[in-house]
């Protein structure tokens, strides 16, 4: 993990802030974080052996980032749970299969009230189960309306896919935590509604496009796209899951859906250097939620499952690249997954007092 | 419910020999904490349908504590002691639901932060029981074998990358009736050892010609039962206030019977097999994976001698709702999908092995079926090289348990 290719010590830099921290160039500021999920192993990504799983963040983004190698959540580790608390900078302790909110206040939350942003400048694009409420806690601290928007691209999907939807339902596939147990999926007029309004996109061009994707992460990152080039939002949250389909137990699909995020990683960026609003003022950061349990714990079952809170399933790592962040930078020393949500305040100048983290100093 | 209150009449739900055995040792679990009794208890609850070898660690167990004197149990369970539970699970009824508790308490040990306590509390029991416990002399050195790739006329990449560096890699080996020598070799090893569950053979597809003296479970043979139980799940998801944990409960509480299977004779197959789809993940839709959990579980209950499994091709991905459902049969199949994913689990076939005794001196092979490839774990045999040795699958058996 620590050879990856191209990149140098973080103790050998500098100590000034990489940020410009002007008011003007703050406000065109574009955060983009990217859940690397649900779940992947070290072994399966940047360590020496599952690099040839990741060619686009190895060969193209890697080169480009500051990249943290020890990243652990103490957390419970399911994934909305986990991602929870990744946007609160708490470790949540919610049911990970209810649909309720964070208790603490997200990110999205810190964002619009210290820095009065409208609704519109913040999004998350997440997958149906459960995220669907992760946006806006109910945190009394802040007034409801007060979150991100979310786009459950499953339920648009399944909204306006009005008839027979053979030809996709492979983009409607769910729940992997639990395979047994798959809820039927629910669209809703709000939703059309958001296809129209928002994304700009009638029902026969998107279902025509959708025709073309193969995985329900690739219609994320399409709905991610759409929503960069209509919105603009300054803070973007995309939450990846292919790779949770691990929890069948067929290796050869949880390799497939991390060679998937690994590309669809890489088609973000580009949109990100493509898109007049984001080239030039975007960081983005890519980290798993965790990792999956070691083969040798003998409490697990290997890659299939992250169910025994052992180092494997507890560590993975971060990227952070685009404006303001070093290059080719490797940094070691630990840090935690609460830690982001602080690192994002320091960096864009909100704060959120309620996180459990700190930021990370290379930011700063 | 404190420990210290358990009185015999409240086990009368337990199987007869289940209930006999806590019965016997009541004084012991009084003195054990309420956090550490349900995970025996759930083991225990089973005792009338568990191997020979699950008996004997039981008992072994049960042994133990009852021979620790008040002070060694305080310090040995001091860890589990410290942990705190809610008064909600204290109440549980943990007596007859031991596998609903420990489930619920998984719940509550993330949710407070304590799981990394109670991880850490029950890795150094576990450690310290494996060490007292008696060790019996095997009959014979232990054998694993795995035939992945069936159907798979060619593959560029390399295959036992996991395992290379643990064993000899063989490259001209002799594919002719491969099988069949492999099954055959097995068969010999349980006319000479005949020990009851001592002997494994797990088809992930349908079952080839093998002796009656192995144990033998196969997919498609557990073909009514699977649909059976996607029935069942798929009736039950539609009731009010069904969710992931819920199911979980249910399937806890299916027994053969519920899902109409016929009994084979074999009582104790007979819950393995349904326990092997109910509470394995993916074991209802992916051969691949059925196969897999069925060699780990076989290793980790019933600690054969010899276990072969053979992989079978497994059908395409499919929306979850779709393979649940089964409605378009499992016609395509995925087979490089399937190498990939058996290649995968022969490693883990060899792992699961490695943990029980005699791992010292056990051997395992693993074969791409119909190809030249193989390697050999074996304490004989040198690791991390290749050998271009041209030896039928009888050969290489006798070379890697020689």
């Amino acid at each position: 993990m620590r050879a990856t290719a191209g990149l140098a010590l973080g103790a050998a830099l500098g100590s000034s802030s990489p940020f410009v921290r002007s008011e003007a160039a703050r406000k065109k500021r574009k955060t983009i974080v990217v859940t690397f999920g649900g779940g992947a192993r070290d072994q399966e990504t940047f360590a020496p052996e599952g690099q040839e799983n990741i060619p686009h963040l190895i060969g193209e983004l890697a080169p480009q980032s500051s990249f943290f190698t020890h990243v652990t959540n103490h957390g419970i580790l399911g994934h909305y749970v986990a991602t929870a608390s990744l946007t609160t900078g708490v470790y949540e302790t919610l049911n990970n299969f209810s649909a309720v909110p964070p208790e603490h206040p997200t990110v999205f939350e810190y964002f619009r009230k210290d820095l009065k942003r409208p609704a519109s400048d913040t999004w998350v694009v997440a997958p149906s189960n459960g995220f669907n409420r992760i946006g806006e806690s109910d945190s009394r601290s802040f007034g409801p309306g007060m979150g991100a928007a979310v786009i459950l691209p499953k339920h648009l999907l399944s909204a306006t896919a009005h008839g027979p939807t053979t030809d996709l339902e492979h983009l409607l596939r769910d729940n992997y935590e639990t395979p047994l147990y798959t809820p039927e999926l629910g669209g809703s007029e709000f939703e059309v509604q958001q296809l129209e309004s928002i994304l700009r996109l009638s029902v026969e061009d998107f279902m025509a496009h959708a025709r073309t994707l193969s995985s329900p992460d690739e219609l994320s990152v399409y709905i991610a796209k759409r929503l960069m080039q209509q919105e603009a939002p300054s803070l973007l949250w995309i939450t990846m899951h292919d790779i949770d389909i691990a929890h069948s137990g067929a290796y050869s699909l949880y390799i497939e859906g991390i060679r998937r995020t690994d590309r669809l990683c890489a088609e973000l960026w580009k949109a990100v250097q493509t898109e007049p609003e984001y080239v030039g003022n975007t960081t983005m950061f890519i980290l798993p939620d965790f990792g999956r349990d070691s083969d040798y714990e003998p409490g697990g079952n290997g890659f299939q499952h992250h169910r025994t809170g052992d180092a494997a399933s507890r560590t993975t790592w971060m990227m952070a690249l685009g404006a303001g962040v070093r290059q080719g930078v490797v940094f070691d020393e630990p840090m935690q997954s609460v830690d982001l949500v602080p690192t994002l305040g320091a960096m864009l100048g909100f704060s959120p007092g309620e996180a459990q983290g700190k930021p990370i100093k290379e930011f700063l | 419910m404190q420990p210290h209150d358990l009185q015999p009449e409240q086990f009368s739900s337990y199987p007869p020999e289940a209930r006999r055995l806590v019965v016997s040792h009541l004084e012991t679990f009084r003195e054990l904490p309420l956090v550490f009794i349900p995970g025996l208890l759930r083991e225990i609850i089973d005792y009338d349908f568990k191997f020979p070898a699950e008996r004997t660690a039981i008992e072994s167990e049960l042994a133990l504590l009852s021979a620790l004197t008040r002070p060694q149990r305080e310090l040995r369970f001091r860890a589990f002691e410290q942990l705190t539970i809610s008064p909600k699970l204290e109440q549980f009824d943990w007596i007859n639901q031991p596998a609903q508790f420990t489930e619920q308490l998984s719940a509550h040990l993330w949710t407070t932060h304590q799981l990394d306590a109670f991880r850490a509390a029950a890795t150094e029991y576990g450690s310290r029981l494996q060490s007292e416990m008696p060790l019996q002399p095997l009959a014979v050195r232990r054998l694993g074998i795995a035939v992945i790739g069936q159907g798979v006329m060619s593959y560029d990449n390399q295959l036992f990358k996991n395992l290379r560096a643990h064993g000899t890699s063989f490259n001209q080996i002799k594919p002719e009736r491969g099988l069949d020598l492999l099954l055959e070799g097995v068969a010999s090893r349980s006319q000479a050892y005949p020990v009851p569950y001592g002997h494994w053979y797990v088809d992930g597809g349908v079952e080839s010609s093998h002796s009656p003296r192995l144990t033998c479970v196969s997919y498609k043979s557990l073909e009514p039962l699977r649909a059976s139980l996607l029935r069942n799940v798929s009736a039950e998801i539609q009731k009010p206030g069904m969710g992931p944990e819920e199911l979980r409960t249910h399937l806890a509480r299916i027994t053969p019977s519920d899902l109409g299977m016929s009994p084979s004779g074999d009582a104790v197959l007979d819950r393995f097999q349904l326990k092997i789809l109910t509470e394995g993940s993916g074991t209802q839709i992916f051969s691949t994976t059925f196969a897999q959990w069925t060699a780990r579980e076989v290793l980790r209950r019933a600690q054969p001698l010899s276990l072969l499994v053979r992989f079978a091709p497994r059908q395409r991905q499919r929306p979850m709702n779709e393979l649940l459902s089964n409605t378009k049969g499992e016609s395509e199949v995925d087979l490089i999908g399937s190498l990939i994913d058996a290649d995968m689990a022969s490693y883990y076939h060899w792992i699961n092995q490695q943990r029980l005794s005699g791992y010292g001196q056990s051997a395992f092979l693993a074969w791409f079926e119909g190809h030249g490839e193989a390697i050999v774990v074996a304490p004989t045999l040198p690791r991390g090289t290749t050998s271009s040795s041209a030896l039928d699958l009888g050969q290489l058996l006798s070379l890697a348990i020689s």
